[in-house]
């Protein structure tokens, strides 16, 4: 369980995370929606230690962010930033054995491969595994630093924005394996994104935000609410029921 | 670009090396030399040779752990003000202590390397603009803003032509006694190899390899350190090699990716042999004279640099 309690961070006078305080269920998937600049990925950073933070305390499994060695905090939490910018020219093979960086210092064992083939198999890298990053699309890219995070075997797993710059199928895709992850796997896993509808469709959770500050967390369905959204987008959205879940329409 | 070839051609390359020169050594005269060609073979080919080899190999690793370090491909010590720093700093040696020990000089020069690439560093944290081409413009501009430094005091203490030596990489003056400072270079690329991993996740950016709990900053300032410090043993001993720490590991990249457990062998191998072949094709151009070693690796170097510039341009590098 991740315990976010009263956490705040601020750039010169202006708050960018104001008094923020939330828990995330193990075994679920958190979504944080809001627009831009509400925080999301601020606050994203600061539970993943990558950003540090003005007030405010951050538990996870009851131990404190930061007072838990780094390489320690490694082997529980994993946080995979917006992965297109990174143009090292890796093969998938070796992008995905780092990911046992925090177990073996870079000398991976028999037992590092076996979840290095594990985590290139779970996201069907088998015939890419040899190629360099910079030959594979955004689609495949994603996957390949998924599987990176897969291979670090970590409880928590933070993705931000993990659908940017991806079409429809590669999308549903990924979000689906993330679904897989969750009910397969037991993994607990938090992402920023700014497709209501992925979010809706496939969360547990939904942490609405605005300017810092939380506007409503809760359920998926409590949040896929027209008021609700209203108040976080300022938009007019109106709310259809498709199947058994909710979808928004927006674009009038 | 087998390892093998370029182990054979490291070979071939070597056994050429010790047996052109003035004074005419056969290889079939090997087990009946004379004292006289005893002499040259021990006090100025082989410690030719060897250090031909050392300085090729760590020239080509660092500039490889400095592009590793900085994401730029353009990066080297030649290109982030590195080796300017050094000269200023054994200028400073001189200028401070009259009678400077080659030790001396060393650790003058590899604490101002150290302090000269860190402050490139810190321009580059600031740089919002991170262009791949403008990146080691500032480098260059800063290495020569510092060497015009270097220059002016040089000219006030009457030692412009001291500094000559260290400008130009030149092998024709190695002899036996005065090259053993080189061999410092092993140990720290030994240290390298074994913090390879570690280079290359510093160099996926600080915020993955924090995520994967490396120590980012250690790793980096580890890697600057080894940086300065082969710069200024290489600096002292040979003499600057422009260029060579930065097409060597470009050339190796592209074959290899950017792994460097996988590609640091082969960058040590290529640029010792590069290195080798530029030696020997400036000793035999003008028989019996000879071109040194900076002008030659200068030339074609600066011919590959401008090749991979524009090539990086193509490619978006």
């Amino acid at each position: 369980m991740i315990e976010v309690k009263q956490l705040s961070k601020k750039y010169g006078s202006k708050y960018v995370v104001d008094d923020v305080s939330l828990t995330i269920e193990k075994g679920t998937i958190t979504s944080f929606i809001g627009p831009n600049g509400a925080g999301k990925s601020t606050l994203l950073s600061m539970i993943s230690r990558l950003l540090s933070k003005d007030a405010g305390e951050i538990y996870i499994d009851n131990q404190i962010v930061g007072q838990v060695k780094s390489n320690e905090l490694a082997k529980k939490i994993s946080i995979l930033k917006q992965a297109n910018h990174i143009d090292i020219r890796l093969t998938v093979r070796d992008l995905v054995s780092f990911g046992r960086f925090p177990y073996s210092q870079g000398k991976l064992t028999k037992e590092d491969w076996i979840y290095v083939d594990e985590a290139i198999e779970y996201m069907e890298l088998e015939d890419l595994q040899d190629r360099y990053l910079d030959q594979l699309s955004g689609g495949q890219k994603q996957r390949a630093f998924i599987a990176m995070v897969l291979a670090q075997n970590t409880e928590y797993i933070l993705l931000d924005e993990p659908l940017n710059n991806l079409d429809m199928k590669h999308s549903v895709q990924i979000m689906k394996v993330l679904r897989k992850l969750v009910d397969e796997k037991g993994k607990t896993i938090v992402i920023v994104i700014h497709d209501i509808n992925f979010a809706s469709f496939y969360s547990d959770h939904i942490v609405a935000l605005k300017d810092g500050k939380i506007v409503k967390k809760g359920p998926t369905a409590e949040i896929i609410d027209s008021c609700v959204l209203k108040c976080v987008y300022d938009m007019d959205i109106c709310i259809q029921d498709i199947n058994e879940n909710k979808m928004c329409v927006y674009f009038s | 670009m087998k390892k093998r070839y370029l182990i054979l051609a490291l070979v071939i390359f070597s056994i050429a090396s010790v047996f052109i020169g003035v004074s005419n050594i056969s290889p079939l005269d090997l087990f009946s030399l004379t004292e006289e060609e005893l002499q040259v073979l021990f006090v100025s080919r082989v410690p030719r040779l060897v250090s031909i080899v050392i300085a090729g190999m760590s020239m080509s690793i660092i500039g490889l752990i400095m592009q590793q370090l900085t994401r730029n491909k353009f990066v080297s010590p030649t290109t982030a003000g590195t080796m300017d720093s050094a000269r200023f700093g054994i200028l400073i040696a001189l200028m401070v202590f009259s009678n400077a020990t080659p030790i001396q000089k060393m650790l003058v020069a590899f604490i101002f390397a150290l302090l000269g690439t860190f402050i490139f560093m810190k321009i580059l944290d600031r740089i919002k603009f991170k262009d791949v081409i403008f990146i080691p413009l500032v480098g260059l501009m800063f290495g020569n803003i510092v060497s015009s430094i270097t220059t002016f005091f040089a000219y006030k203490n009457d030692m412009i032509q001291n500094m000559a030596s260290w400008l130009h990489g030149d092998f024709s003056l190695i002899i036996k006694g005065q090259y053993e400072m080189i061999y410092i270079s092993i140990p720290l690329l030994i240290i390298a190899y074994l913090f390879a991993n570690k280079f290359t996740l510093a160099g996926m950016g600080e915020e993955f390899a924090i995520n994967l709990g490396l120590n980012y900053k250690r790793v980096v300032n580890i890697g600057l350190v080894i940086v300065a410090m082969v710069s200024s043993v290489v600096i002292l001993t040979v003499g600057t090699i422009p260029f060579l720490g930065l097409i060597i590991p470009n050339i190796v990249t592209i074959y290899h990716g950017d792994n460097l457990k996988k590609n640091l062998p082969h960058t040590a191998l290529l640029g010792a042999v590069f290195v080798l072949a530029c030696d020997i094709f400036g000793r035999v151009i003008i028989y019996p004279y000879e071109i040194s070693i900076g002008l030659t690796v200068g030339v074609i170097g600066s011919a590959i640099f401008i090749y991979l510039l524009l090539r990086g341009k193509a490619h978006g590098l």
